[in-house]
């Protein structure tokens, strides 16, 4: 053993190769390929021809195309809002009140709360939609017990609400995530720092918004950007609930229903695998773009408040 | 660690009569107590609902879909419906063999991945760190049209091989990370004196270091198997047959065939629900700290 080191070293490259060979071949691969056969269109014998940017001509300025696009873009663009404005704020009050001390029964909430973020999204979307089915009158009896039963309109079905109601949804389920992430960070905040604070008599209040909130921003930050991914790559809570054709008249359209649209086919409009992959390769610009203006300007910025 | 520094600090508070100010009063700690149990009870109501109307006849799920079931109104028909009428056992077991499949894969590949990374200074390891790194960040599900070709060509579409695959390509990632950071803990001495006995270099590894990552394999599991277990994308597309579908394909697709059988819908989704709460009341525990001590780092 001791002479092969000055040899080439086999043991590195055997303990490297299964993990390169499978990640490569299912994900990095796969995905370069995808952005190359988006230059590509294919014939009804599946011959694939290069057609440069014809694609993205096709999804950008043809007008059915590129109003199914930006469609599906905006409605993304608002379904990443409502998980800014509702889940991470959420996320966050849940773990600053866990993470304040000497509070019993913290550990159980937590494990409460996580709960609905452990089942599969299809599971969610039907339960909801149940529960706010007018058929089943659940939700209109219990919004009639408070007082609030004239309000109740059938969301899931109407097309001003049927995102909205959809990103509750999504919130709801995924608010344990933010909570967790943002709750091991608080635990990481050193003791000495708080009873500092504590000694010279600062409120909680301002504890929360000098001290914890400025140390766990690059937390915030990973929660942005891995909401951001989520959001802009879900499509199972919309095809459970809505199908593929996210309904009612494309209002709950996002771009992974709108891929998935177009990669397999719809009603009239049969499925084509190369407009399938130029619809993922904007997908992945828009991913990359988040992720790359989250390096370059949310961490770079954000690691000069690290301990 | 979390356990026990959070039991320190609990001793602390009780121990402390005094309140400092600034503390958090007792009328301060009733309000976040009606926060936290109102939001338990958002988070919890509709699973519940689900779980209690399942085992209720029609009537009575129209009628008062609030009342627990009573000796006149329980009934099992929603659940001899669904395993009646699907193979709901084979998913299940199909869905346990995909996740604990590409568990075992994820974990033994992960760590020799991230046992060459933190252990050995060669040419590019910095590099095929960020390459591996890159698969955290971009969704492998852009690269489905091309996934779907090289199942094909493989002659593994419809197999379970090809979801094992695929969720641990999707699951490498992030598990080399954390298994590098864990291993690099590692004390040197155990690996130095392993050398000078002239133990080679795979026996080290898997007798010395596999052994010792097992508290961060419960991390990795939170990481891995979650997504694999719930996935719908790629079971749709690359497995969809009736021999090879996962539970949440099964309920899916169950679900919008008997979209009016209100007792089926129910049923199916409880029988999806109950083995998650099952695991979940065993392993709570170690989920949350695999979850915390995974996000510190």
């Amino acid at each position: 053993m001791n002479l092969q080191k000055k040899t080439f070293p086999w043991h590195i490259v055997i303990f490297l190769a299964p993990a390169v060979i499978i990640y490569s071949m299912f994900s990095a691969l796969p995905l370069l390929d995808t952005l190359r056969l988006g230059f590509y269109t294919s014939n009804d014998a599946g011959v694939h021809s290069f057609v440069g940017l014809a694609n993205y001509h096709t999804i950008l300025f043809d007008s059915d195309w590129s109003k199914a696009f930006w469609n599906a873009m905006l409605n993304n663009v608002k379904f990443f809002a409502i998980h800014m404005l509702l889940q991470n704020p959420i996320g966050l009050l849940l773990a600053t009140l866990f993470s304040l001390k000497g509070l019993r029964g913290a550990r159980t909430y937590r494990t409460l709360i996580f709960l609905p973020t452990l089942l599969s999204v299809v599971i969610i979307g039907f339960i909801w939609q149940l529960i706010l089915s007018p058929l089943w009158g659940v939700g209109e009896g219990l919004m009639t017990h408070v007082g609030l039963g004239d309000y109740f309109a059938p969301w899931l079905g109407q097309e001003t609400t049927a995102l909205l109601t959809l990103g509750l949804i999504s919130v709801w389920q995924y608010v344990g995530i933010p909570m967790m992430l943002i709750y091991a960070a608080l635990l990481a905040v050193p003791e000495e720092v708080l009873e500092a604070a504590y000694a010279e008599g600062a409120s909680s209040f301002r504890i929360f918004w000098q001290i914890k909130l400025p140390l766990i921003l690059p937390t915030l930050g990973l929660v942005t950007i891995l909401t951001f991914v989520a959001n802009f790559n879900a499509f199972d809570l919309i095809y459970s609930v809505k199908g593929a054709l996210a309904g009612p008249n494309y209002t709950t359209d996002i771009l992974g229903t709108f891929f998935y649209r177009t990669f397999f086919g719809y009603q009239a409009q049969i499925g084509s695998p190369t407009m399938g992959a130029a619809v993922a390769t904007l997908m992945f610009l828009v991913i990359l773009l988040g992720v790359a203006s989250y390096f370059y300007f949310v961490q770079r910025k954000l690691t000069r408040y690290e301990l | 660690m979390t356990s026990i520094s959070s039991l320190s600090s609990a001793a602390a508070a009780t121990s402390a009569p005094v309140v400092r100010p600034g503390r958090f009063t007792n009328l301060g700690r009733i309000w976040v107590h009606i926060v936290l149990c109102a939001y338990a009870v958002i988070a919890l109501f509709p699973i519940a609902l689900i779980l209690i109307n399942s085992i209720k006849s029609r009537d009575a799920i129209f009628d008062n879909p609030l009342a627990f079931p009573t000796p006149e109104t329980f009934s099992l028909i929603g659940f001899e419906k669904v395993l009646h009428n699907t193979n709901f056992m084979l998913y299940f077991g199909n869905s346990l063999a995909v996740t604990l499949g590409s568990l075992l894969l994820i974990v033994l590949f992960g760590a020799m991945a991230g046992w060459a990374l933190s252990e050995y200074k060669f040419r590019g390891n910095r590099l095929m760190a960020l390459y591996l790194a890159l698969g955290i960040m971009i969704p492998i599900r852009l690269g489905t049209v091309s996934i779907l070709q090289l199942v094909v060509s493989l002659d593994l579409i419809n197999t379970r091989t090809a979801l094992i695959l695929v969720y641990t390509a999707q699951g490498l990632p992030l598990a080399v990370m954390i298994l590098s950071e864990f291993i690099r803990q590692i004390p040197k001495e155990l690996k130095d004196a392993a050398r000078c006995d002239g133990v080679g270099e795979f026996k080290i590894f898997f007798q010395i270091i596999l052994p010792l990552i097992r508290p961060a394999i419960a991390t990795v599991a939170v990481f891995t198997m979650i997504p694999a277990w719930n996935d719908l994308w790629f079971p749709l597309i690359l497995a969809p047959s009736d021999e090879t579908k996962t539970v949440t394909l099964g309920v899916q697709q169950f679900i919008g065939q008997y979209v009016t059988d209100w007792n089926s819908v129910l049923a199916a989704l409880s029988l999806a629900v109950i083995p998650i709460l099952i695991m979940y009341v065993i392993f709570s525990r170690q989920l949350i700290r695999g979850l915390t001590s995974g996000a510190v780092k």
